[in-house]
């Protein structure tokens, strides 16, 4: 039973790393600030859940178990709120992004 | 009522985190907790907004669809990002929640999803960046605004 636990963390903590290695390939590959917004999106939702995921199933039942719950929900709120932080501040600044626009904007 | 439930869910918080339980510093957590809670109602930060209690019970459903979305749109934009082929695409939606907080909900769902971010939001319209069509087609079908206004409820 130990074993396949650690097989499954070592699979967990394995697509969290390819999840923040191709977010990190994403964020110099994309053409524009809010393309890039999508590749660190990646990197903290893919990242973070898999690697939590892994330390979760490593601790057991345990007061720590609900201390790294509690890293993935505050996560989970607070990355959106930077990512939207830096698209609209972009977009105050008049910056429009590459591609089609479709209809009229805000 | 609402205080009561602050109380509860900060005590609750303190009591996970401290994993200390000696009488002493037992009664200090709740101390604290009980100061918290009576600044909290002085600068009259304990209304809907501030404790959404409404999404509580459909809270749970809501968010295993939600972590089910964004391992799908992860492994959709590993895809993008490894193939190269991105058509930005920049277009509106419009919200048809009623509050202000499941507004805010809507909005972080989208950017949390990877492929999609919100830009600017303007009353009940959002401006959404999507990484290419496939991204954008799935904000343009409402699934998940419908789901939002689901769990928010009758408000």
């Amino acid at each position: 039973m130990d074993l396949f636990i650690d097989i499954i963390t070592g699979l967990c903590f394995f697509i969290g790393s390819l999840s923040i290695i191709i977010g990190a390939c994403g964020l110099i590959k994309l053409p524009d600030v809010f393309s890039r917004i999508h590749a660190a999106g990646m990197i903290d939702t893919g990242g973070t859940a898999f690697f939590l995921l892994g330390m979760i199933l490593q601790t057991g039942w345990s007061l720590i178990t609900v201390k790294l719950i509690l890293i993935g929900v505050f996560v989970f709120f607070t990355s959106p709120v930077t990512s939207h932080v830096t698209a609209n501040l972009a977009r105050q600044k008049n910056l429009m992004p590459v591609g089609k626009k479709i209809g009229k904007l805000l | 009522m609402k205080s009561i439930s602050l109380f509860v869910i900060l005590l609750g918080l303190w009591l996970l985190m401290s994993g200390h339980y000696s009488f002493l510093i037992t009664s200090l957590g709740v101390l604290s907790c009980a100061f918290c809670v009576y600044v909290a109602r002085r600068a009259k930060l304990i209304d809907k907004e501030g404790l959404p209690l409404f999404f509580f019970p459909r809270l749970f459903n809501y968010l295993i669809w939600l972590f089910k979305e964004i391992f799908i749109s992860n492994l959709n934009t590993a895809k993008v990002i490894i193939s190269g082929k991105i058509e930005p695409e920049t277009f509106t939606v419009k919200a048809s929640q009623s509050t202000d907080v499941a507004k805010v909900t809507y909005a972080n769902s989208i950017t949390l999803t990877p492929g999609t971010v919100t830009t600017k939001i303007k009353d009940n319209m959002f401006e959404v960046h999507a990484l290419n069509s496939d991204f954008g087609n799935d904000v343009r079908s409402n699934v998940m605004d419908k789901k939002v206004k689901w769990l928010e409820g009758d408000q």
